[in-house]
């Protein structure tokens, strides 16, 4: 009985691209508290008939009008509601990952608790014009999370009503390996030269302090410092921005592949927070070598869809 | 949502709303009642802006029971009208320093809701009801506040809301109070107290109650004749008939039921419909002599009209009457009655009626000698008469005073033809009323309050005397104000102002007695009538449950319509707007752009057909890419937007 309800359910739900919650997807139906407002109009009612009010009558009907109009004004605030999907920021796995759902509309709407399913709820408006929801998701698994539907709800105005919504827009979020913990240096880097004729000197020339940056190896790490009560910072080298190495699946054979991931994972970000030079390998594919964002996110995208069907 | 800077927390704002839901119990409930609840509030004002703790639970509980206990002391119970609702205005306030969370929220939502109900127990006047419209108002937009979490700062987006909803229930509301099923009657015994405080004539008459009657300008009774309207010194509207007399007290006595009215009409019937105001009293008020009695009404062998039970709502009868006529014999009852003086009382009154009717063995004589006498000495007419307390008060006034109200000379007149043998009584009700131009109808107030006399006659029966008409005819030409000497204080709405007070004065009352038939007193069978004028004929509980679900769906599938019509997004597609209706101008000089056909491929083609109007064309295609596609500026649609409606293909 359940399974066809829910199919049929299923069947209504937009999805996509662009996914529009029309008249057809809204669902509505009277709130507890809708029914103790009900209770409250029918004593109003009894009380004007037994004590002949007129204007008790009057005020019963518009509480009564009032009640019904809202039921109208809740559905509104979620009818015609466009959903896009918007870019996530790519997250570690293990963490959670902030779903962007940017919702158009020519009006206003208020207090749109939105909800994937297995994820939290959140709470916000969409100003007139549109706005976007941020919808917090647990990414358990590197590669492309692709949660499943998604329920938009409103009590909004008066809470008499609870109008709600399923719809299944494609929100995805670009999961990377969680990075290994503990103490994992960074390979030695091989001799090969980064493009230039002459090969690189290793100079280990103290040349300052920064902030501390996750993914800073903890060999870095003033330590001295931070045992003097200050900030976390992290020792840099001269020189090290010209050095040049290469991370590669095949030095890592003693390693399981999600564990060989999750170790190039930290290289990755360990080679990028020291400001290296860094190639990566994995088998059929070879990245760098090189330096900067764009890099160290292929790096991470390659990790992340490493072995899955969307990395083909 | 425009986020404004909040003066008002929303917490703050509840409590506002609830005060305007509260604070006109301040002129119903016991004095102390709507004090303590503002200090509570103000304790919670305190507790919000951080001035002070909330009370503790111990204290809540004593100030509980406190509240109970005060009540029970100030009224002798619990229950019943003003103790029930004292009890729930109290708790509320209570409530108030103990709600924590969106629950408590609501339930206080709730309760004010309630509370502006029990504002209509006591008063329903157009003003009470347009401060309340404030409170529900203010009610609604907590309501909505406590359903927008985050929204703490859109306190004029709230009101503005809860504006809209309730002006789009109010054809909801018209059409649920004009068709909902109207039960009559209540459903249980209503408390003692539900009824307090009404003002009327009474089945009792001594000197200055009919005086004290007439200083209030509250209305007893709207007419609407049906037909002309008699001219007013026949406006003689016929209440309490009073036989019995102490000395000092008229005291009314019910005449045997009478089947058949023994009178003969000699002229015409008047017809009219009288809406009484509630009076906890039975008489149903009409004009001498009354024809007919409506339902469940009888009329007694003195005239009197006499509803069933005491009037308790407002209520419209249709009444005819026959102005001129003649009442048969007088039963022997009767003439016992209408000759009984108390032995000893007023012995100068009596000595004088006595002389008057041996100087003329004819009744009516001695009726014309008596009137002539009040007219000849020096009688004055007054609102504020003296006391008499002597044990003999006839005699004072006749003989002392000579300054009364119609209930002194009625009272004398009727003690004077008794005395002379001629059977006579004493008949309170109204005489005149004022006519509302607005409305058709006539209005007669409290102030309109007369006592006057009748005296059986042989041959003519029973005929009314009126001997206050002898000393002032005034008032019974043109009514009380204008009778009444200067220096005497006319009491507020007497007054006979300045023709626009006066026209502004009748529009309120026609706005009021509206108000009264049409929202006050609208029950069942208003509905009837209502219905049967528009033409529905009789209708059954069932059509009239159908009509009501039909006439509701259709306003609601009417809002839905309205309110989920498709809308374009805002500012964004202005410049497309812009661009149709440039479109739209083109088409009626047969210039049609094709479906698939690009704004700059139809600019071109305009161009080509249309040489006069390349230049506006491109120039107006040129703008909208712009600012449809490019980085549009506000002044850049602003500019399209004018040349588009300069543009006169």
């Amino acid at each position: 009985m359940a399974r066809p309800f829910q199919a049929w359910l299923d069947a209504r739900m937009p999805r996509g691209e662009e996914a529009v919650l029309t008249h057809r997807c809204v669902y509505i139906l009277p709130t507890r508290q809708g029914l103790f407002f009900a209770l409250v109009l029918v004593l109003l009612l009894i009380g004007s008939i037994n004590y002949a009010i007129g204007l008790g009558f009057a005020f019963t009907f518009l509480l009564a009008g009032l009640g019904l109009v809202s039921m109208l004004h809740a559905y509104r605030n979620l009818a015609g509601l466009v959903l896009r999907p918007g870019k996530a920021e790519a997250v570690f796995a293990g963490q959670s990952a902030l779903l962007r759902l940017r919702a158009e509309s020519a009006v206003p709407r208020f207090a749109l608790a939105a909800q994937v399913e297995g994820g939290q709820e959140t709470v916000a408006d969409i100003p007139a014009g549109g706005g976007e929801l941020l919808l917090p998701f647990p990414a358990a698994r590197r590669g492309v999370l692709r949660p499943g539907k998604l329920r938009l709800a409103t009590g909004f105005p008066l809470g008499l009503f609870r109008a709600w919504s399923w719809a299944a827009p494609d929100l995805s979020c670009l999961v990377y390996p969680a990075p290994e913990e503990g103490n994992v240096p960074l390979p030695p880097g091989a001799g090969e030269s980064a493009g230039g004729s002459r090969p690189r000197r290793v100079q280990d020339d103290f040349g300052g302090l920064r902030e501390y940056r996750p993914g800073d190896s903890p060999r870095h790490v003033a330590w001295k410092a931070a045992a003097r009560g200050e900030r976390l910072l992290t020792k840099e080298f001269a020189g090290e921005a010209g050095r040049l190495l290469w991370l590669d699946w095949h030095d890592l054979a003693a390693l399981d592949a999600e564990a060989r991931l999750s170790r190039l994972t930290r290289w990755v970000l360990d080679a990028d927070g020291a400001g290296l030079a860094y190639g990566l390998r994995l088998p059929g594919q070879e990245f760098g070598p090189a330096q900067g964002d764009a890099h160290r996110r292929a790096c991470l995208a390659a990790l992340a869809l490493f072995g899955l069907e969307e990395g083909a | 949502m425009r986020p404004g800077r909040a003066p008002w927390s929303a917490d703050e704002f509840l409590l506002l709303a609830l005060g305007l839901a509260v604070a006109p119990h301040l002129f119903h409930l016991r004095p102390w009642v709507v004090p303590l609840v503002a200090v509570a509030g103000l304790w919670r004002w305190a507790v919000l802006r951080r001035r002070a703790t909330a009370p503790g639970r111990l204290l809540l509980m004593a100030a509980t029971v406190a509240v109970t206990v005060g009540v029970l002391l100030s009224h002798g119970t619990l229950f019943g009208r003003d103790a029930g609702v004292s009890l729930l205005t109290l708790l509320t306030g209570l409530k108030l320093l103990e709600a924590r969370g969106r629950r408590d929220v609501l339930l206080l939502v709730f309760l004010g809701y309630f509370l502006v109900m029990t504002q209509f127990l006591f008063a329903q006047s157009v003003f009470l009801a347009l401060f309340l419209v404030l409170a529900v108002l203010a009610l609604t937009a907590a309501l909505v506040g406590a359903h927008h979490p985050g929204g703490e700062r859109c306190l004029a987006v709230h009101l503005r809301l809860a504006g809209k909803m309730l002006l789009q229930s109010l054809p909801l509301m018209v059409v649920l109070f004009v068709l909902f099923p109207r039960l009559p009657g209540p459903l249980w015994h209503m408390p003692a107290d539900a009824r307090s405080g009404m003002t009327g004539l009474s089945d009792e008459m001594s000197p200055g109650s009919i005086s004290r009657l007439s200083q209030s300008d509250e209305v007893a009774f709207r007419v609407e004749f049906d037909g002309p309207r008699p001219k007013a010194s026949a406006l003689y509207w016929r209440g309490p008939v009073l036989w019995f007399f102490d000395g000092r007290r008229w005291k009314a006595g019910f005449g045997p039921r009478s089947d058949t009215l023994r009178y003969a009409a000699l002229g015409p019937r008047t017809r009219y419909f009288v809406t009484l105001e509630p009076s906890n009293k039975p008489w149903l008020f009409a004009l001498d002599l009354p024809a007919q009695a409506p339902p469940r009404a009888r009329i007694s062998s003195d005239f009197q009209v006499l509803a069933a039970a005491p009037v308790l709502s407002r209520l419209r009868y249709a009444m005819s009457s026959y102005l001129d006529y003649r009442t048969e014999a007088l039963t022997a009852l009767e003439r016992r009655w209408g000759l009984g003086l108390p032995t000893g009382a007023n012995p100068r009154a009596v000595a004088l009626g006595r002389a008057w009717r041996q100087e003329s063995g004819d009744p009516e004589a001695v009726v014309r000698r008596a009137l002539r006498y009040f007219r000849d000495e020096n009688f004055v007419y007054t609102l504020s008469p003296p006391l008499l307390p002597g044990p003999n008060p006839v005699d004072d006034f006749l003989f002392g005073s000579r300054r009364g109200f119609c209930e002194h000379y009625a009272g004398s007149f009727v003690v004077l033809m008794r005395a002379a043998g001629i059977p006579a009584r004493v008949v309170t009700g109204y005489q005149g009323g004022e006519f509302n131009a607005f409305g058709g109808y006539l209005t007669v107030r409290q102030s309109d309050a007369h006592a006057w006399a009748e005296v059986w006659l042989e041959g003519r029966g029973w005929v009314r005397v009126d001997p206050t008409a002898a000393v002032s005819p005034s008032r019974v030409e043109s009514g009380i104000a204008a009778a009444l000497p200067a220096p005497d204080p006319i009491p507020g709405l007497l007054r006979r102002d300045s023709p626009w007070l006066q026209n502004l004065r009748l529009g309120w009352d026609f706005l009021n007695g509206g108000w009264n038939l049409w929202v006050l007193s609208y029950n069942q069978e208003r509905q009837l009538q209502l219905l049967a004028g528009l033409g529905f004929g009789i209708v059954s509980w069932r059509e009239l449950g159908l009509g009501l679900v039909a006439a509701v769906s259709a306003l609601l599938g009417g809002f839905a319509l309205f309110m989920l019509r498709p809308r374009r997004g805002g500012r964004e597609d202005a410049p497309l707007r812009s661009y149709r209706r440039f479109c739209r101008k083109l088409a009626r000089v047969g210039l049609e752009r094709g479906e698939a056909e690009g704004p700059r491929d139809f600019a071109v083609r305009v161009a080509a057909q249309r040489p006069d109007l390349a230049v506006a064309a491109g120039e107006i295609t040129a703008l909208y890419i712009a600012a449809r596609y490019g980085a549009g500026t506000e002044g850049g649609l602003r500019e399209l937007r004018r040349r588009v409606a300069a543009f006169r293909p």
